[in-house]
């Protein structure tokens, strides 16, 4: 190969605290390339790039651009060297319209917004982005949002692009659109490092795949050279089974009839438009959609949490065959009922669990009604504690370590864990996969097939696609609080409901 | 009558101008500071200090006095102990991460203990009978109008016959709001303000503008106080006189919408409600502290019509009362 290495690390080491961050990492980029940098979640990906991009120091090893050693301190040293990074978390200032974030901190010359925007206009030309350089960000789509990003750094001339998980927030038709872009540049001779840990991106886009595991780094190998499964066992560093069993449905009822639902936030905007459909016990039902289409308030208002201005939410109860309306009863009234509904929603620590209180605490929060003195009765969580802990392999220190100090995949099972220990008949998961690692993963969606076939009706809201069509029996599609389509999760692709996902129109509903 | 009304609101209300254009500088760069009425205050007792030593240096003769230090010299008093009062809740907040508002709240508490000492401390020195100091012949050099407003009638009464601070009051709110909204300088100011990650990682140096902002913006609000004892006191400085002003300037910032254009026009009102109660006819005791209500009353409406209205610009910046850290993960 005769590409010139644009950027090369050399043992480099990072600690937090105690922490190892990232330890002897060697890496080379070239221009010309796309480099994807593949690891999980806590592995070091970002610690590593926030290095190149000035917001840490490393604290031993070197970096070198163009073969010269470079000390990069802060990020307008990374400027300086060219290097420009798409956070993950889009660092733009909401109240600023797209050209005043572009030319944010840069310091030459005179301030002239309209000679910027001409300039912005150019840049969009030259790679096919489609911008309007005066909207203001707050009225923007995640997807305009994140052009802004790649743009604020081609402005400042940058040739060495760092993008951190840029297709997290994604339809599948705008990550081809983006991967078109990035690969243009890569034509245009640009280094481009993609930090990823969806391996069928890595697959497609990049030149060379770097990997990252647990903060060390593992090895680099030509993507036309290496396979899913490989990847994957550098990754996570044993073998994992990547397939999810998904049986047939059996014995299937309707459990949940949701009844044209209608839901008005506090801005007055309509997040939740008419929705009709039904969970069946047995069945894993998915809800696909870009972030906040109203997946939140969809389950919320089953779970009572959210005022409705019309329809109705049935549950039919395997009991006693009664049929109760939800609507507008606390969580409180609904588990009087006798309606045995688990929630696991998005935000564990702000919803799910109390981040100060420790396991065996947070078990109490879901039966603290069953007990009838005045003193609190802790044999019974507590062995729910220590099960949950056993069973799933919580790492904690002890079932008394206050639940804030786990990893985020630890958080997780332990919330799943107690919502499935109340034997559900209606379990709805929102994102339960979201920062964990491979393994914790698979486990979570095991556990969830479990619940399937004990006859409990699964709700599971997801955003990686694959993992929706590969586990959910139905996948429901929500478009700005309407359901914009129902699909069979065994037949459909991921183009049709990333087409569904950006409909907005009223079209399809319960078929 | 209606003339005296408006004259006697803008002499009330410049204090407030002077304090919530410094608010707004500051709170622009994400500083809530409740400092504010300390540091008017301490801005006021300084600027008095500074005149007291200068009279009594000149003998107390007011024809060997040079007017333009007699100026001069309590105005940079002022200044240096405003600066110096944000300068501490700088470091404070910035430098050491402690909570804004218990910062801005003690410094309040500071600036008005420190503030009733030396002015306490100066009565004593004079072995006045009264619980005052008068500083009339600074103060003449302060309130001097321009010769001939006289001379024009009500219009030179509006728009002439104010004290120089009133007028420098104006422009240093317009230049502000200039600098806020057509430099690089205040965009990178207000990206501060908003997010401070996002200024960070463009390379904007967070803690030099917080500083910057803050000590910048205490000059400003202490020059209101010097305002409010040289021109509209007439140089009598007396312990606690200058009330809850402070507060008012903060409310102001609010009822402004965190824009010194507005805060003008805001200051003006203010000073109008402030003084109402002068002016209509048979009000009891009680009813007058009805009146001195208004403008609070007035600023909750404003915030209410604004929060309903939901227009994003109209919102305090994003990142106000929070401080930044850096390498917090």
């Amino acid at each position: 190969m005769d590409k010139q290495p644009a950027i090369e690390l050399k043992n480099i080491t990072k600690r937090f605290g105690k922490v190892v961050a990232n330890k002897d990492v060697n890496l080379t980029a070239y221009r010309g390339e796309i480099l994807s940098i593949l690891g999980e979640n806590g592995s070091g990906k970002t610690t590593l790039m926030n290095m190149i991009s000035g917001i840490y120091f490393p604290d031993e090893g070197q970096i070198f651009i163009d073969e010269k050693e470079a000390v990069i301190t802060s990020p307008k040293d990374a400027f300086s060297y060219k290097i420009g990074m798409i956070h993950q978390h889009f660092k733009l200032v909401d109240v600023f319209s797209a050209a005043e974030n572009i030319v944010l901190g840069i310091e030459d010359g005179k301030y002239d917004l309209k000679t910027s925007t001409e300039q912005i206009k150019k840049i969009s030309e030259q790679y096919g982005f489609e911008l309007d350089p005066e909207k203001k960000i707050y009225t923007m789509s995640v997807s305009e949002k994140q052009t802004v990003e790649i743009i604020k750094v081609l402005y400042r001339g940058a040739d060495i692009l760092i993008l951190d998980e840029p297709t997290a927030v994604l339809t599948p038709q705008e990550t081809e659109k983006l991967f078109n872009i990035l690969r243009r540049m890569r034509d245009d001779g640009k280094c481009i490092i993609i930090i990823t840990h969806k391996l069928h991106e890595v697959l497609s886009l990049s030149d060379r795949v770097s990997v990252l595991r647990k903060g060390e780094y593992v090895g680099t190998v030509n993507t036309a050279e290496t396979s899913e499964s490989e990847l994957t066992e550098m990754m996570v560093g044993k073998k994992v089974e990547l397939n999810i069993e998904r049986n047939e449905p059996h014995d299937t009822v309707d459990r949940l009839i949701v009844n044209g639902i209608t839901c008005v936030d506090r801005m007055g905007a309509t997040v939740l438009d008419d929705i009709s459909f039904t969970a069946k016990s047995g069945e894993i039902l998915g809800i696909a959609g870009i972030a906040g289409s109203g997946q939140r308030e969809l389950l919320e208002s089953i779970a009572g949490l959210q005022h409705l201005s019309s329809g109705e939410i049935l549950y039919l109860n395997p009991k006693n065959d009664t049929t109760e309306n939800l609507r507008d009863k606390t969580p409180m009234q609904i588990r009087n009922m006798g309606v045995r509904l688990s929630f696991v929603p998005e935000d564990r620590l702000g919803m799910g669990l109390v981040g100060n209180m420790d396991i065996v605490d947070n078990m109490m929060l879901r039966s603290y009604s069953k007990g009838h003195s005045i003193f609190l009765k802790r044999k019974k969580p507590k062995d729910l504690a220590m099960k949950i802990i056993n069973d799933l392999e919580v790492v904690t220190p002890s079932a008394a370590t206050p639940v804030r100090r786990l990893s985020g995949g630890n958080v997780q099972k332990v919330l799943v864990g107690r919502e499935i220990a109340a034997s559900p008949t209606v379990l709805m998961v929102a994102y339960p996969v979201r920062g964990l690692d491979i393994n914790s993963s698979y486990m979570i969606y095991n556990l969830l097939n479990e619940q399937k076939e004990k006859g409990v009706a699964v709700i599971f809201v997801g955003e990686d696609l694959d993992v929706l069509l590969e586990l959910c029996d139905r996948i429901m599609v929500i478009g700005s609080g309407r359901i914009t389509g129902v699909v069979d999760g065994r037949t459909a692709t991921k183009e049709e409901i990333g087409l569904l996902m950006t409909k907005s129109k009223h079209e399809g509903g319960e078929q | 009558m209606i003339i005296q009304f408006i004259c006697r609101a803008i002499l009330l209300g410049v204090p407030l101008l002077y304090g919530s254009t410094g608010e707004i500088v500051t709170e622009k760069s994400g500083h809530l500071n409740l400092g504010i009425p300390g540091i008017m205050y301490v801005g006021a007792i300084s600027g008095v200090v500074g005149s007291f030593l200068y009279e009594n240096s000149c003998g107390n003769d007011i024809a060997n006095m040079n007017p333009v230090l007699a100026v001069l010299i309590p105005l940079l008093c002022a200044i240096a102990g405003a600066t110096l009062m944000g300068l501490i809740y700088s470091f404070l907040t910035v430098t050491l991460h402690a909570n804004q508002n218990v910062t801005g709240l003690a410094l309040t508490t500071l600036g008005i203990g420190l503030g009733n000492f030396l002015g306490a401390s100066l009565i004593n020195i004079t072995k006045s009978e009264l619980p005052s100091i008068a500083l009339t012949k600074t103060s003449s050099f302060f309130s001097a109008k321009l010769p001939f407003a006289d001379d024009l009638g009500w219009f030179g009464e509006l728009f002439l016959s104010h004290d120089f601070l009133t007028y420098t009051a104006i422009i240093i709110a317009l230049v502000v709001s200039f600098v806020l909204n057509r430099t690089r300088v205040g965009l990178n100011l207000r990206s501060v303000g908003e997010n401070p990650a996002t200024a960070d990682a463009a390379g904007i140096n967070v803690v030099k503008y917080r500083y910057l902002a803050t000590c910048i913006g205490s000059a400003i609000a202490g020059l209101g106080g010097l305002q409010y004892v040289m021109a509209y006191a007439s140089g009598v400085w007396s312990n606690n006189a200058f009330g809850d002003r402070g507060w008012m300037a903060i409310a102001l910032v609010i009822f402004a919408l965190w824009k010194p254009s507005m805060a003008i026009v805001g200051s003006f009102v203010f000073g109008a409600l402030c003084n109402a109660n002068n002016y209509i006819q048979g009000l009891g005791t009680e009813t007058q502290e009805l009146f001195k209500m208004l403008p609070y009353v007035v600023t909750i409406v404003v915030l209410i019509i604004t929060s309903m209205r939901k227009k994003r610009e109209h919102q305090p910046p994003a990142s106000l009362g929070i401080n930044y850290f850096r390498e917090e993960r």
